[in-house]
């Protein structure tokens, strides 16, 4: 075992730079997540162990988590998630089917909100919707007679989640929609034509029946890059309403709710529960992912 | 090919269809690209127009002027993006190729179960587990110096899986030709692979660029000192009353734009190789 271990140094030599960082940054974080999660621990006085009690706090009596966080964070992942998901989907078979450099423009024109994360989606999406009567779509509508007085679109409660949702969604057509996008255009055109010649009509059978099944394997990319990128949002909320937490905690998910507790209560035993709590759930929608589309050999 | 008239009017149609949506999804990007040039008096009117009448560069002049009476000027924090952005990189595309081309070509012991933890890797988001993020950074030593932005950074799970992908099209026989003429394997490295897998590194060097361009949580959580933020940072704490508000919204929109074209441009320039590269993606 050492003498292969031994022969293939110059391999590990190859790796080490990328594990290095991978295990400082990427799985001691996750591990230490797990470990803290179990103690009282306030940066200043070294982690108390104090067993499961955080968890049973999180799921009895954080009431703003269990009246806002998650819910919330369900409903902006049920729609963005799946919702986004589809949606690249369909616009990645939909650009597939145009010729030419229409094509790359088109794709180009999907691709460039998703761009914009973070802070200069916010700012080209503030002034849309803005809600006195000079935000852009308060004034559309207005003038269309939707509307009869300017709504709060980003800080009165009622709207904000619909907000963030659809700013999401509009950037949501990321890595995964390109993934998507390539494995539809590299699908065997011969294929197709065998499928011609055993009765397929049209082009929503084509999808179904040879398009889908052989490009599986992007599909489950694109799937785990829209899981990641669903759960990971946490701010676009408070970067919307312009305050954090959120009006009436309306737009609070479970990312702000662990940036609440560990770096404005500092009470980071319990926000560490929290993250677990939200890689299993980020675990579980992946394996889900993986039934879907996974490949059936493993 | 011959087409008849009603097939020819149908594909006509379709591509309108989709540039009418293309064009839908662009709105809000041209949008910020009219109200970043438009002067005070066109921004704030009654109603609203969508593009630029009389466009200038005052709100450029004011993003800049607007520091420079404090003690850390956007120049500075311009350049640390720059430097920081520029680093990772570099050393993102550096790392990722050196760890992706053993665990494509060499059998080593272990390889399953590393590339099986870069799949498990690829699931989580590590903004989820910030606070032990910032133990680890604190605890290196690394807070307020350019390491402790560009460090984190170089793990990206995604970069090591795409290369990986990608170099297992090349064709063994190769290397091993030039192994037999007497190449080790650093020359196999740099005169072999890289070379054939140019398209992967650029869709590698994009997305971590994109990912450190944009990053502000290195300056929020790993910086306390301004001179070491970085420009999104800035432009985060521009922006933190925005919400039906009207002061500083030009300078905030032309802040906007910096941020948006350098990542337009370099995506338009290699789209082709992201196209090429994304095609290898699939999860098996």
């Amino acid at each position: 075992m050492w003498s292969r271990v031994w022969s293939h140094r110059l391999s590990y030599l190859f790796i080490a730079p990328f594990l290095l960082c991978f295990v400082l940054f990427i799985v001691i974080p996750i591990l230490a997540a797990f470990g803290l999660s179990f103690t009282y621990y306030n940066g200043i006085e070294p982690p108390r162990f104090i067993g499961w009690s955080n968890y049973q706090y999180l799921i009895s009596q954080d009431l703003i988590f269990l009246k806002y966080a998650l819910p919330n964070t369900f409903r902006f992942a049920v729609v963005v998630g799946p919702g986004g998901y589809a949606a690249s989907f369909l616009l990645a078979w939909l650009i597939s089917r145009l010729r030419g450099s229409l094509r790359k423009w088109v794709a180009l024109a999907m691709y460039t909100p998703s761009l914009t994360s973070g802070v200069a989606m916010t700012i080209i999406w503030l002034p849309l919707l803005s809600g006195d009567r000079i935000g852009y779509l308060n004034s559309f509508l207005l003038k269309l007679g939707f509307l009869d007085v300017p709504k709060l679109w980003v800080t009165s409660p009622d709207h904000l989640m619909t907000s963030m949702i659809v700013v999401t969604l509009w950037s949501s057509m990321g890595v995964g929609f390109l993934a998507m996008l390539a494995g539809i255009l590299n699908v065997d055109r011969t294929l197709y034509e065998a499928g011609r010649i055993d009765g397929i009509r049209h082009s929503l059978q084509e999808l179904w029946y040879i398009t889908i099944p052989s490009m599986k394997p992007q599909m489950l990319f694109g799937a785990v890059m829209a899981i990641v990128s669903t759960f990971k949002t946490g701010t676009i909320g408070s970067e919307l309403s312009g305050v954090n937490p959120t009006p009436e905690y309306a737009g609070h998910l479970i990312v702000s709710h662990i940036h609440d507790y560990g770096f404005i209560r500092f009470e980071l035993g319990y926000a560490a529960a929290v993250s677990v709590f939200l890689l299993l759930f980020m675990y579980f929608a992946n394996k889900l992912s993986w039934g879907l589309f996974g490949s059936k050999e493993e | 090919m011959n087409l008849s008239r009603s097939a020819l009017a149908a594909r006509i149609g379709y591509a309108f269809v989709m540039f009418l949506a293309a064009a839908f999804m662009i709105l809000p990007v041209v949008y910020i690209f009219n109200h970043a040039f438009k002067p005070y008096h066109e921004l704030f009117v009654y109603p609203p127009t969508f593009f630029v009448r009389e466009p200038t560069v005052q709100n450029f002049v004011e993003l800049f002027w607007v520091t420079s009476n404090s003690i850390v000027p956007v120049s500075r924090y311009l350049f640390n993006s720059l430097v920081v952005s520029a680093l990772s990189v570099a050393g993102v595309t550096l790392v990722s190729a050196l760890c992706a081309y053993p665990l494509s070509k060499h059998a080593f012991p272990g390889r399953t179960a590393l590339f099986s933890m870069i799949i498990l890797m690829l699931m989580f988001a590590p903004e989820v587990v910030q606070i032990p993020r910032y133990l680890v950074i604190s605890g290196l030593g690394i807070m307020n110096t350019y390491w402790g932005h560009v460090l984190p950074m170089l793990a990206l799970p995604v970069g090591v899986f795409l290369l990986k992908q990608f170099i297992d099209q090349i064709p063994d026989a190769l290397m091993e030709a030039s192994r037999i003429d007497g190449a080790n394997e650093w020359v196999v490295f740099t005169r072999i692979v890289m070379p054939m897998c140019m398209p992967a590194v650029a869709t590698v060097a994009i997305l971590s660029f994109q990912n450190s361009w944009n990053n502000v949580e290195t300056s929020s959580l790993f910086m306390q000192d301004d001179e070491m933020k970085t420009f999104p940072f800035f432009l985060s704490t521009l922006t933190n009353n925005l919400a039906n508000n009207v002061a500083r919204q030009g300078a905030a929109a032309a802040a906007a734009l910096i941020m948006l074209v350098p990542n337009l441009v370099f995506f338009v320039i290699l789209q082709s190789k992201v196209i090429s590269t994304m095609a290898h993606s699939g999860i098996k």
